[in-house]
C-alpha cells in the first residue's frame, strides 16, 4: 500500500497533507485556522509518523472543517462531540494517533463535559483548540472564551460573562500536556505540536487565532495583519507559568508557552493494569479486536 | 461467517432479558460498548463490563448518553462491532447521534429497554412508548430498523440479528426491549458458535486510489474503508457526495437522502420478521409486539375458544413497517386489526395507514406501568365484530 507522503513539492512542504481537490477552502482571508493547519502539517512531518496511522477528528464550526481538508483518515463529527468520538476510536485502535481539532465553543461549551472527562481519564488524545474567542461559524456569537467587554452578535453592548481560562481548566481536569500559542508564533506552535504528538496522555494546545470577519471587525481590531501585530505586541513567552495567572482579557497581556508537561498513566494503561491484577491470565489483552 | 467462540456462552441458561441481550451482543461479535447507567437497562452493560475482559475488548462508562452514543461510533470506525444501551431519557439524548450514524452509515446497535415516559416517567416500570421516537427521533428524513423481542431468548437472538442487519445495511439498528422483557428471567439457549451466523463488515476490496467511500452498487449500500490503511477517507455528517466530501447542492441532498431511505425500503420484505398464526381465516387480527404480544396471545386463545376467528400478527420487526403484510390482509377481508400496545396508540396509527381504510383498526391503549389484562384485548376483539 502506498504511504501517504509523496515527495514534497519544493516550496510547498505541506501540500501532500491536504486534499488539494477540495481547495479553495471555506476560510476567510486573514483567518488564522489555515495557519494552524500549516503548523500541524509541518509538525506531523517532523515526527516522521506513518500518516496512515494518524486520524483527525473535528467537531462542528469553522475550525471543525479542518478534518475535511487534511489528507488523513478524518472525521467531522457533531457539535461538541469530537472528543467522545475520538475516545472510541482511540480505545478501539490504541496504536493510532488520534488528534482532535476543534473550536473554543465546540470544545468548551457544548463539549465541555467531554473535555474535562477525557482529561480526567487521561485518554491519549492530542487536542488542538483554535480559540477565535467566538462562535464563528454561526456568525460571531458569545462563547465560553469571549473576553469581557468584547462585542459579539449576541452581546451587542459587550460581553459580561467571565470567560474560561482554558489552560487552567484542562490542567485542573488532569491534562498532562498544556500549551498556548497564537497564530503569530508559527515556529513555536509547530514545535509544540511536534512535542505534543510524541507525548503520551491527554494533551492540549490552545491557539489564539484571529477571526477578522466577525471578531476583529466588530471590535474594531483591524484585519488579519493587525491581529498579528496585536499578538506580537501583547504576547509574552512564560513557559511553566502557573495556569491560574494566564487568563485572557480583551486587550491585556497574552501569556504563551508550555505550562504543563507531566506523566500520568493513561486510561488504557490503568485499565489494563487493573484488569490484569484482578483477572491474571484470564485477562485478554488484545485491545479491541477488529471485526471480521 | 460463524461467530467467534470466545464470545459465545454455549449452553442452557436461566437469564433475564438484559443479560441475554448482552450475551447476544457478545455472540454477534460486539467487542466494544459505551454506556451511561439508566434503569431498567444498566444490567446489559454491567454484564458486558464483567464479561469483556476475558473475551477481549473494551467497555467504557461515559459521562452522559450524548457521549456514549458517539463513542461507540468512533470504535466502529476503528474496526469494532459496538453498541450502547439506554432507556427513555438517555434515548432522547442519543437522538443526534442516531442521525449521525444514519448519515455516515455507521453500522451499530442501540438497545432501548423502554420505561414509562415522558421525561423521567416510570423509571422501573414498562412501556412501549418510544416506538415513534425510534422511528422519527432524529431530525431529517431517514429509515431505521427496529426489532422487538418478547422474551429473554429473543433478547439474545434478536440482538444478534440487529448486529447483522446493521452490517448488511450499514445503519444503526434498535433493539426495542421494555422493562418487563428486560427484567424477566427465563430459559435461554445459546447455541454453539458454529451455529451462529454473523454478517461481516463490508470492507472494500478497492485500492485506495480507486476507492470512493459513498459509491454503491445496486443494493445502495457502500463498502467500508478500513482505518489506518492508507485510504485517507473522510466521514462527515454534512450532506456529502460519493467521495465523502461536503456538497451543499439540492441534487446531492436528494441523491443521498433518497439512497439512505431506499437502501432500507427496497429490502423491507427481507428485513421483516413476524410471527403469524391463523391469518388465513382470520376475521380479526391482533397486532402486537414485545411484551404485549404475550398478553395478546392469551386474549387470542380466549377469543378462539369462543369461536371467534382471531389471528395473530406479531411484529418482530417494527421498523421499517411491513405495510405489505397489512395491505395483503386488509384486501383479504380481515374486518379489523386490534392493536394493543403500552402507549396511547403509536403503532396503531401505522396499522391504520397501511390498512388504507379497508379494515377497522382498534387500538387498545395503555399508558404503561404494567401490562394489559387479556380481557381488555378480548373485549376489543369482540367489539371488532359488532
Ligand atoms: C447541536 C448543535 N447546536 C448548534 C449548532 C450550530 N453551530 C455550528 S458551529 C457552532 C459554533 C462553533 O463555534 P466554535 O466551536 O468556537 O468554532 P469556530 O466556528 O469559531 O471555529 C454552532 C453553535 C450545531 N451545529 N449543532
Ligand atoms: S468566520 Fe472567522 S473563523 Fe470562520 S473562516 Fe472566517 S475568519 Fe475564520
Amino acid at each position: 500500500m502506498a504511504t501517504t507522503i509523496d515527495v514534497p513539492v519544493p516550496g510547498n512542504l505541506v501540500e501532500p497533507f491536504l486534499r488539494s481537490e477540495r481547495i479553495p477552502h471555506i476560510w476567510c482571508p486573514g483567518c488564522g485556522i489555515g495557519t494552524t493547519v500549516n503548523c500541524f502539517a509541518r509538525a506531523l512531518l517532523n515526527t516522521k509518523k506513518d500518516l496512515r496511522k494518524v486520524a483527525v477528528v473535528s467537531g462542528i464550526g469553522c475550525t471543525g472543517r479542518v478534518a475535511g481538508y487534511v489528507k488523513l483518515d478524518s472525521f467531522h463529527t457533531t457539535h461538541g462531540r469530537a472528543i467522545p468520538f475520538a475516545t472510541g476510536l482511540k480505545l478501539s485502535r490504541p496504536d493510532i494517533d488520534v488528534v482532535v481539532y476543534s473550536g473554543d465553543g465546540d470544545l468548551f461549551a457544548i463539549g465541555g463535559n467531554h473535555l474535562i472527562h477525557a482529561a480526567r481519564r487521561n485518554i491519549n488524545l492530542k487536542v488542538i483548540c483554535v480559540n477565535n474567542l467566538i462562535y464563528a461559524m454561526t456568525g460571531g456569537q458569545t462563547g465560553p472564551a469571549t473576553p469581557e467587554d468584547a462585542i459579539t452578535a449576541t452581546a451587542p453592548f459587550g460581553a459580561y460573562e467571565p470567560a474560561f481560562n482554558m489552560p487552567q481548566l484542562v490542567e485542573a481536569a488532569g491534562a498532562s500536556y498544556v500549551a498556548r500559542w497564537t497564530t503569530y508564533h508559527v515556529k513555536q506552535l509547530e514545535r509544540s505540536m511536534t512535542e505534543m504528538l510524541s507525548h503520551d496522555g491527554f494533551s492540549f494546545i490552545e491557539v489564539l487565532s484571529p477571526c477578522p470577519t466577525l471578531y476583529q471587525r466588530r471590535n474594531k481590531m483591524g484585519d488579519g495583519l493587525d491581529a498579528m501585530k496585536f499578538y506580537k505586541e501583547k504576547s509574552k513567552v512564560r513557559h511553566g507559568a502557573p495556569t491560574s495567572e494566564i487568563g485572557l482579557t480583551r486587550d491585556g497581556e497574552i501569556v504563551v508557552g508550555k505550562f504543563v508537561d507531566r506523566q500520568r498513566p493513561d486510561y488504557v494503561e490503568l485499565m489494563r493494569r487493573q484488569l490484569r491484577e484482578h483477572l491474571g491470565e484470564r485477562f485478554i489483552n488484545d485491545g479491541v479486536p477488529t471485526c471480521c | 461467517m460463524q461467530s467467534d467462540p470466545r464470545g459465545v456462552l454455549t449452553g442452557t441458561h436461566f437469564l433475564d432479558g438484559d443479560h441475554a441481550c448482552c450475551e447476544g451482543a457478545l455472540a454477534a461479535g460486539a467487542r466494544f460498548a459505551s454506556g451511561y447507567p439508566i434503569t431498567p437497562s444498566t444490567e446489559v452493560v454491567e454484564r458486558f463490563a464483567a464479561r469483556i475482559p476475558t473475551v477481549g475488548g473494551t467497555f467504557i462508562q461515559m459521562e452522559d448518553e450524548l457521549a456514549a452514543s458517539i463513542t461507540l461510533q468512533g470504535a466502529v470506525w476503528g474496526g469494532a462491532k459496538a453498541f450502547t444501551v439506554t432507556s427513555g431519557p438517555g434515548f432522547s439524548l442519543m437522538m443526534e447521534h442516531v442521525g449521525y450514524a444514519v448519515m455516515t452509515e455507521t453500522p451499530c446497535v442501540f438497545v432501548n429497554v423502554q420505561r414509562g415516559g415522558p421525561s423521567t416517567g416510570l423509571p422501573t416500570l414498562p412501556a412501549q412508548a418510544d416506538m415513534m421516537q425510534a422511528r422519527w427521533g432524529s431530525h431529517g428524513d431517514y429509515q431505521i430498523i427496529a426489532l422487538c423481542p418478547k422474551s429473554p431468548q429473543e433478547c439474545f437472538d434478536l440482538t444478534i440479528t440487529a448486529f447483522n442487519l446493521a452490517e448488511q445495511y450499514r445503519t444503526p439498528v434498535f433493539v426495542m426491549m421494555d422493562e418487563c422483557v428486560g427484567h424477566m428471567t427465563e430459559k435461554v439457549i445459546i447455541p454453539p458458535a458454529g451455529q451462529i451466523e454473523i454478517t461481516p463488515r463490508r470492507y472494500t476490496t478497492a485500492a485506495p486510489d480507486q476507492f470512493q467511500p459513498y459509491a454503491t452498487g445496486s443494493d445502495l449500500v457502500p463498502d467500508v474503508p478500513p482505518i489506518a490503511s492508507g485510504y485517507s477517507f473522510h466521514i462527515t455528517g454534512l450532506t456529502h457526495d460519493e467521495r465523502g466530501y461536503p456538497s451543499m447542492t439540492p441534487e446531492t441532498q436528494d441523491h443521498l437522502v433518497r439512497r439512505l431511505q431506499d437502501k432500507i425500503l427496497n429490502a423491507v420484505e427481507k428485513i421483516t420478521l413476524t410471527e403469524e398464526e391463523n391469518l388465513n381465516d382470520a376475521e380479526v387480527v391482533v397486532v402486537s409486539y414485545g411484551i404485549t404480544s404475550r398478553v395478546a396471545q392469551r386474549a387470542i386463545d380466549l377469543a378462539r375458544a369462543k369461536g371467534i376467528r382471531a389471528g395473530k400478527l406479531r411484529l418482530i420487526t417494527a421498523w421499517p413497517f411491513p405495510d405489505f403484510k397489512f395491505r395483503a390482509l386488509a384486501s383479504n377481508g380481515v374486518r379489523a386489526f386490534v392493536v394493543p400496545e403500552l402507549n396511547l396508540g403509536q403503532m396503531a396509527r401505522e396499522v391504520q395507514r397501511a390498512a388504507g381504510g379497508q379494515s377497522r383498526v382498534i387500538p387498545v391503549t395503555h399508558a404503561g406501568g404494567n401490562v394489559h389484562q387479556p380481557e381488555q384485548i378480548l373485549r376489543a376483539i369482540e367489539e371488532a365484530l359488532l
